[in-house]
């Protein structure tokens, strides 16, 4: 009697879930068939899904990589018994200007006694990733590669633009002397008086000292790179360069000009509010004009500032006063009790922000950093309305020739895609980086 | 509105450029280099090649122009401007010359401060049509649908045409030649109308372009030409001239091929003249004696510089028409050699 029972005395191993409602089956059950009208919506929306990517890619995949003009495109066509306008991509335009469109007119070793200076713009994109490694990853690789970033802003100019490698040490060395400076009478005076006069050494430096330094060193031993002109530059460099500079100084300066708004010295904060309201209140298009046109009649005749100089002024200035409301936001979400610990603790102005102040006000803000990035890279391409070749323009330049005369969405596709790699890419970072940073106050 | 602010803004541009007139050819000189402000890319016209260099038939002046200064055709900064900076970019002495397919207008000529040095290519602006539409005169347009260049003179021969011929047309404004091409082809206008050598050249790159015709009338006159600053003569004398050169090169028969043997002396004295041998032409324009020899040898004369990037066996196939010479019945016209 006693080893019968009715009642099962262990429990059943647990059973896997019904095939029907996991993997991938399931999944599709959930989302895609969870009823009549939406099962009749999937059908709908797969259908056209296939027929667009049918239709793109009966129009993509064509053997045309060898082409050399769009005549020729046209007979692979025929061959192929396809006729029409858009019968076929005709993707020898990409074979044949993809380096084009990625370094514009850079030296690339065609022209006679010229050799191939491309590696120079790769290499300074190459070694931006490292300089960015330390600030982006800084959990990942040796705190030591910082050193490297300080003085990457150095290398990359000479990099680009080529010279005697004297120049960037010259400058940099005013940034030295200015800090030297500041330290010293630091001993002595007030903050106030010794970053002042440490500013203004610097500057002298750079006025008078720096031209000579760089000539005298450069007549002892050149240490020179090919010079290459502004105007060579184009393409995808040209939009990067353009990008990285501003993206770059326009970070600090936005801090800086987010600070000054909320400051309580008049005088700061009446500059910084009328040049974020008035840069705020233009066109990116409209200085990029002054940049080009009006510039030129107020500058004293036979002066030569560099065009790529002044759209590298503009563009900055331009996000500078974006990532300074971006910012600004940023501050505004802090609680006002952040602040006053800071000043319970004790530390002054400056320590409090770079303690405890910024890395939160910062933290909040990297959505709205990164959405300002993106969209001053791709405004880079405004450029074009001033004659230089950006990506854009390029492609205007390509069908100017008449054997790529007419070709439009290749070219198009191609930017498009490299546009959304480099875009796409910022844009995954941003969310990492919240979450590395996610400290669980939501 | 858009033309009065850009007037203003030429103006301040002019009374710069007066004051920094101090001779370009000694600049030029100088500098070793020629700057020559060119279009960002037109068919047969400016554009980079493969390896970044620069063809063309506006290009092929600016070639001109440096080696009868400098000696070397390819001594020259090619400044690409746009439509809105080409005038400010040459006022402001960023550009020593700018030859960019540009019409040449009394108001430009005289409103803007600038010297038109002749003319390189007569063109006008006609109509292009699909061939099945069975339209033979642009008077039958009425009620058609035009693709047109908003913010151009085309626009503006256009409202005139249709008004002088009272028939009523409806617009549909693009901005660049391309986007232009891709409406006329899908059929969102009836008509696309430009300059007579735009048309030729986007036609050519349609895949069925015996379907297509370009109507007989030409509604403007277009003539294109290098221009340089106002008040610099001695400059606009070596600009006028070079061109002057390569033309009066194809009436006298002096080409690329024949160049050297020429140069060595003929029994024309216009010819010697031209080339240095005979007179003084080259001094008198502060150039050395061989400046003409050094100009045809950039690129030919005349008639082969169009043959190479805009005749009848380029792709964009324009005839002579009147850019023929004036002995055969067309508009170039060089003054004598003397």
């Amino acid at each position: 009697m006693s080893d019968i029972s009715f009642v099962r005395t262990e429990m059943l191993p647990q059973k896997d879930p019904p095939a029907s409602a996991v993997g991938v089956v399931g999944w599709m059950r959930a989302n895609l068939f969870s009823g009549w009208f939406n099962s009749i919506l999937t059908l709908v929306a797969l259908y056209f899904v296939i027929q667009l990517l049918m239709g793109l890619f009966h129009w993509a995949w064509v053997p045309t990589w060898s082409a050399a003009s769009l005549p020729e495109c046209r007979d692979i066509f025929e061959q192929l018994g396809r006729t029409g306008h858009n019968a076929g991509a005709c993707w020898g335009v990409i074979a044949e200007r993809w380096p084009q469109l990625l370094f514009g007119f850079y030296p690339n070793g065609t022209e006679e006694g010229t050799v191939d200076q491309r590696w120079r713009p790769i290499l300074a994109f190459v070694l931006l990733a490292v300089a960015l490694a330390p600030i982006l990853y800084s959990d990942r690789v040796s705190g030591k590669l910082i050193y490297f970033s300080g003085a990457y802003p150095f290398i990359m100019p000479w990099l680009l633009w080529g010279g005697t490698i004297w120049t960037p040490v010259a400058v940099a060395l005013g940034f030295v002397v200015g800090f030297v400076v500041y330290k010293w009478l630091l001993k002595s005076t007030s903050e106030l008086i010794a970053l002042i006069v440490g500013v203004v050494s610097a500057v002298l430096w750079w006025m008078f000292a720096a031209s000579l330094l760089s000539s005298g060193l450069a007549s002892i031993m050149p240490l020179a790179l090919e010079p290459v002109q502004s105007r060579a530059f184009g393409g995808f460099m040209l939009s990067i360069t353009i990008g990285v500079v501003a993206i770059g100084l326009s970070l600090p300066i936005g801090i800086v000009l987010a600070l000054g708004r909320q400051s309580d010295l008049l005088i700061v904060k009446t500059l910084c509010v009328c040049f974020i309201e008035f840069i705020r209140g233009v066109p990116l298009i409209t200085l990029l004009f002054v940049a080009s046109t009006l510039l030129n009649i107020f500058m004293p005749p036979g002066t030569n500032f560099d065009i790529i100089m002044r759209v590298f002024i503009m563009v900055t200035l331009f996000a500078s006063a974006y990532m300074a409301e971006v910012i600004r936001g940023g501050l505004a979400a802090l609680p006002t009790g952040q602040y006053e610990g800071a000043d319970s603790l004790g530390l002054n102005y400056w320590q409090a922000q770079r303690l405890i102040i910024m890395p939160q006000a910062l933290k909040i803000s990297i959505p709205g950093i990164v959405s300002t990035f993106i969209g001053v890279f791709k405004d880079t391409t405004l450029v074009s309305v001033i004659g230089l070749f950006d990506p854009l323009n390029l492609t205007n330049a390509i069908r100017a020739d008449a054997d790529w005369n007419g070709l439009v969405w290749e070219l198009y596709g191609f930017i498009a895609f490299l546009f959304f790699v480099f875009c796409f890419g910022m844009s995954r970072y941003s969310m990492y980086l919240e979450r590395k940073l996610q400290t669980g106050h939501r | 509105m858009n033309n009065s602010v850009f007037f203003g803004a030429l103006t301040v541009a002019g009374l710069a450029a007066g004051a920094a007139a101090a001779g370009t050819l000694d600049d030029v000189k100088a500098r070793d280099q020629l700057n020559c402000g060119v279009s960002t890319g037109l068919v047969g016209f400016s554009a980079p090649n493969a390896n970044g260099e620069w063809e063309g038939f506006d290009i092929a002046v600016c070639r001109a122009v440096a080696a009868a200064v400098l000696g070397d055709p390819n001594k020259v900064e090619y400044v690409p401007t746009t439509g809105k900076t080409r005038f400010t970019a040459l006022a402001s002495g960023e550009i020593d010359m700018l030859a960019r397919n540009t019409t040449w207008t009394f108001s430009r000529d005289v409103d803007l401060k600038f010297e038109f040095a002749g003319v390189n290519y007569y063109d006008g602006q006609g109509f292009m049509i699909p061939k099945e539409l069975g339209v033979s005169s642009a008077k039958e347009l009425d009620f058609a649908t035009v693709c047109i260049q908003t913010g151009t003179t085309t626009e503006l021969n256009l409202a005139d045409f249709f008004r002088a011929n009272n028939i009523t047309y409806e617009p549909v404004p693009i901005e660049t030649n391309a986007e232009a091409r891709q409406q006329y082809l899908a059929n969102a206008c009836d008509v696309y109308t430009t300059d007579a050598s735009g048309l030729a050249a986007t036609r050519a790159t349609f895949d069925d372009p015996g379907n297509h015709v370009i109507l007989p009338e030409i509604i403007s006159k277009e003539p294109l030409g290098p221009l340089v600053r106002h008040g610099d003569n001695e400059w606009g004398d070596v600009v006028r001239w070079t061109l002057n050169a390569l033309v009066g090169a194809e009436e006298l028969g002096i080409t690329s091929a024949n160049l050297a043997e020429k140069a060595a002396g003929t029994e024309n004295p216009e010819i010697n003249r031209l080339l240095g041998t005979e007179g003084n032409l080259g001094e008198m324009l502060g150039l050395d004696a061989d400046w003409a020899q050094n100009a045809l040898s950039a690129g030919g004369n005349y008639g082969e510089i169009f043959a190479k990037n805009i005749g009848e066996d380029t792709p964009v196939g324009l005839a002579r028409g009147l850019n023929a010479q004036w002995t055969d019945g067309g508009l170039l016209y060089a003054p004598p050699f003397r």
